[in-house]
């Protein structure tokens, strides 16, 4: 019955292998650019291959110390975002109230307006009150744009869940403490850590906020902008490029077999 | 302490008000301080002024960095071009997006679907700044495109098409072309991933019946599947219009270093230090989404979100 829709089944196919031929090879380019022996331009084809970057990008400090900011904001922010984004679901599921979807709206809202909206607000609301830029400033912008994915991930595990095993506990005996703990976390574990997971990796790579909220202070992708536009050293960018896909990558892919084998379970 | 925690849980299991309003708090308290506090300073601050002599932020209520704002033709010439690339950029990236999404929908098989969901998913998350970052390698004049055309033979197109006056510039990574090329590269999978969510929601037996009633492939595209779509083109072009509009990276990084509004807010804020005309100035792309997701949303788009 299938093979009746495909309507120019060879246009399409070509149009989506050249989408996804579009999609990857720059990403493909930027790794094998990290191996490049060119110091000074973009040559290709690349003149030779050599892995020496990565040994000086190793040594170099500044990379070191973005590293850690930008792992320390993401893991920080990532846990308020796990704490206020499930607290949030388990009042939002299975209850209704007054103003339910404003709350919804409201967690979307900091992802759904331009990053520069919500960058120049938080900006100019603590140099209103005269806020310090640290590594807080950074935390609290990161915060409040993950808490959106731990939110989706956490309320679509829930509606999936039945809820007739947080009854049985109730029945059983268990208060509610207990049936949290025992019945309701192990059930929504894999989706908190694919939302976890989803956020470190947003927060990792969040520039334009960052940017508004910083100070003096450079993540990953804040010193990567300043190479960008003050190249130093091309090559140890590129290499930098390569950890920031594989720290990016990584938890993408984890969160997506977390809530694929769910997925294969409930149906 | 164990049975006064126990107690206190049970005592709220009984009083489900309450419960529901200390689970909600943490976050209302955050998002509503945080955020929509913040936000709701920016807004209050557009109304504020700069003293042209000392610098520094009146706070009266006035109309003057709006005034500043709408009476100089260079930021309408900001505001005009950033939303022309922004709608440009929605519109191809619509046209390109639809035949994957609909391959991956439609033809695609079991063991190939999930392939290719996280083909598209990848990109979609994976770093930003890395995928800016790549074109600059691939548009440099000494880079990869070049070497690719060039191979081709193809070398004296890229000089006609840097030729065409407004678009066209020194080189790719110098002219709008190039940025736009970026732009379209980095928002595509948010584009792909709503239509073809909204093209699996299809149910199948209305393909059936189109062909029952003796609709042709054609018809049954036109008059079924596009219709049945166009929710999911228009929730995808949310994100494409939005993150267009905002973004100041990649006219920063890519492009003839003509403004875009991302880059005259910063600049305001930054350099300038002048707040209030960057606030006023952040409050156009605001409005702009407001009417955009008020025509999305009489499109259906929501329910295809």
């Amino acid at each position: 019955m299938r093979s009746k829709w495909n309507l120019g089944s060879i246009g399409l196919r070509t149009a989506t292998l050249f989408g996804f031929l579009f999609i990857h090879i720059p990403i493909l380019l930027i790794i094998m650019y990290a191996f490049s022996t060119d110091e000074k331009t973009f040559q290709f084809p690349l003149p030779g291959f050599t892995t020496k970057w990565f040994g000086v990008a190793w040594d170099r400090n500044d990379i070191w110390e973005a590293i850690i900011l930008s792992s320390q904001v993401a893991l920080i922010s990532t846990f308020i975002a796990i704490f206020l984004g499930t607290l949030a679901c388990l009042a939002v599921y299975r209850s209704q109230f007054f103003g339910k979807e404003i709350i919804s709206f409201l967690v979307i809202l900091p992802i759904a307006l331009p990053g520069i909206v919500t960058g120049i607000s938080l900006r100019s609301a603590m140099s209103l009150f005269g806020i310090p830029f640290s590594t807080w400033t950074i935390v609290i912008a990161h915060a409040t744009f993950c808490i959106v994915t731990v939110y989706n991930n956490v309320l679509a595990r829930l509606r999936r869940s039945s809820h007739s095993m947080v009854e049985a506990s109730m029945d059983l005996g268990a208060n509610p403490w207990q049936t949290f703990r025992f019945v309701i976390l192990p059930n929504i574990a894999t989706a908190l850590l694919a939302g976890g997971m989803l956020s470190f990796a947003l927060s990792f790579d969040e520039v334009i906020v960052t940017t508004f909220t910083a100070g003096q202070q450079s993540t990953v992708p804040i010193w990567m902008l300043t190479e960008f536009i003050r190249p130093r050293q091309r090559p140890v960018t590129n290499v930098v490029a390569v950890f920031v896909i594989l720290v990016t990558t990584i938890p993408i892919l984890v969160a997506y077999y977390l809530t694929k084998e769910d997925d294969g379970r409930k149906k | 302490m164990t049975s006064t925690f126990d107690k206190f849980f049970t005592f709220l299991f009984y009083r489900k008000s309450l419960a529901l309003f200390l689970l909600l708090a943490p976050l209302l308290i955050w998002l509503g301080v945080v955020y929509l506090g913040s936000l709701f300073t920016l807004l209050i601050q557009s109304f504020f002024s700069i003293d042209s002599f000392s610098g520094v932020i009146k706070r009266e209520f006035t109309l003057e960095s709006y005034y500043d704002l709408f009476r100089q033709s260079t930021n309408w010439d900001i505001i005009i071009r950033t939303t022309t690339m922004a709608f440009t950029v929605t519109v191809v990236s619509a046209i390109i997006a639809f035949p994957i999404a609909y391959f991956m929908a439609m033809n695609a098989g079991p063991t190939l679907k999930p392939i290719l969901y996280l083909g598209v998913m990848l990109p979609l998350w994976s770093s930003y700044l890395v995928k800016v970052y790549s074109w600059k390698l691939i548009m440099a004049k000494e880079g990869i495109l070049t070497w690719c055309l060039d191979q081709l033979g193809l070398l004296h197109l890229l000089d006609v098409v840097l030729a065409i006056p407004v678009i066209g510039g020194s080189s790719l990574s110098f002219s709008y072309i190039g940025m736009f090329l970026v732009f379209v590269y980095i928002w595509l999978p948010y584009m792909i991933l709503p239509i073809q969510a909204s093209l699996e929601r299809i149910p199948k037996s209305l393909l059936e019946a189109s062909s029952d009633l003796g609709g042709g492939p054609s018809q049954t595209f036109r008059k079924v599947i596009l219709p049945l779509a166009f929710p999911g083109v228009v929730a995808g072009s949310i994100f494409t219009f939005s993150l267009t509009l905002g973004d100041y990276i990649i006219p920063t990084i890519i492009g003839n270093s003509s403004y875009f509004i991302g880059m005259a807010v910063y600049t305001h804020q930054g350099t300038a230090g002048n707040i209030p005309l960057a606030a006023a100035f952040s409050v156009v792309p605001i409005i702009i989404m407001m009417v955009y997701l008020s025509i999305a949303k009489r499109l259906g788009a929501f329910d295809a979100l």
